[in-house]
């Protein structure tokens, strides 16, 4: 019984000094962006990896919640929003329809890839540029100085429609012409 | 260095956990881009590589000594062209398959001179 409690007591000490070592705000977030971010990771393997196609368009889904909640963490509470909106949402959909309108057969082995060759090749280029990316990425001295901007919202409503404001009109006659090419593409010119 | 300064160091997210996360997410959608054989795939592959490119614009945001919410607008910006873009990839993708029964990239080599 004695020997129980000094462990405990032992335990509940090392957790004290742990905690004042490493603040634990900082151990918190660390632990949420290792979370999400190895979850992300993993789904996007899934997208490249599985073999039904259905499966990756959920894994993509996946991946794209995960982002999600990344943005939050870093209080782009906004940019969050949008990616659970437009992407979990609607070119999600898109994709699963594109995939049930493009396919009628079995889809078991519905996400083909190429041969070994291809692969090797896809590993070298890929692996390249990431080593590329993580040597220019540690090797810049950045200085990390997070500050608070307040809420997303408003300075993003302030921006789109003052200094951004002709991109955004462009952005909207873009979508719009999107969504008219999509539809001729999709219905055929000829027909009407 | 030892351990423990690493995992000090590790346990630190700033902005280059995020750079090299994005730089992880860019490089599998750029393997799957390169060896997918579906035309779904590959956009879906695209999808991911768009979504490492703005995590970079908000994590820059973010951490970077700046005054405002310009490199969220910009990602903001990104997803519009990005939905555009899968909008009009999807209606390709069906209208190709409407035309030539396939959607296998490896199998469209009409234009191969």
């Amino acid at each position: 019984m004695n020997e129980a409690l000094g462990y405990v007591h032992g335990l509940v000490g090392w957790a004290f000094s742990l905690a004042e070592a490493y603040d634990v705000p900082s151990l918190i977030g660390a632990g949420v962006f290792f979370l999400f971010a190895g979850l992300a990771l993993l789904f996007a393997c899934g997208v490249v990896f599985l073999r039904n196609v259905v499966h990756s368009a959920l894994s993509l889904t996946a991946t794209f919640i995960c982002v999600a909640c990344l943005y939050l963490s870093i209080d782009a509470d906004f940019m969050g929003a949008v990616q659970i909106l437009v992407y979990g949402g609607a070119v999600a959909v898109l994709i699963v329809m594109a995939i049930m309108l493009t396919r009628r057969d079995d889809m078991a082995h519905s996400n083909p890839s190429r041969g070994l060759w291809q692969h090797a090749g896809a590993a070298v280029v890929s692996g390249l540029f990431l080593l590329g990316m993580a040597a220019v990425a540690v090797l810049s001295p950045f200085q990390s100085a997070p500050q608070p901007l307040g809420d997303a919202a408003p300075g993003l409503a302030d921006l789109m429609l003052s200094h951004y404001v002709l991109p955004f009109e462009v952005a909207a006659v873009l979508l719009l012409i999107a969504m008219i090419g999509a539809i001729l593409l999709a219905k055929g010119a000829e027909e009407s | 260095m030892n351990l423990m300064d690493f995992v000090r160091l590790a346990t630190h997210v700033g902005l280059h956990h995020f750079l090299l996360f994005s730089a992880l997410l860019f490089a599998i959608g750029l393997f799957g881009l390169l060896t997918k054989k579906g035309l779904i795939p590959l956009l879906m592959c695209v999808e991911l590589m768009l979504n490492a490119v703005n995590i970079n614009l908000v994590a820059f945001n973010h951490y970077m000594p700046v005054s405002d919410y310009s490199g969220q607008l910009m990602a903001i910006f990104a997803v519009a062209v990005a939905a555009s873009e899968v909008a009009v990839g999807v209606a390709l993708a069906f209208r190709i398959y409407r035309d030539h029964g396939t959607v296998d990239v490896d199998e469209l080599r009409e234009m191969k001179g």
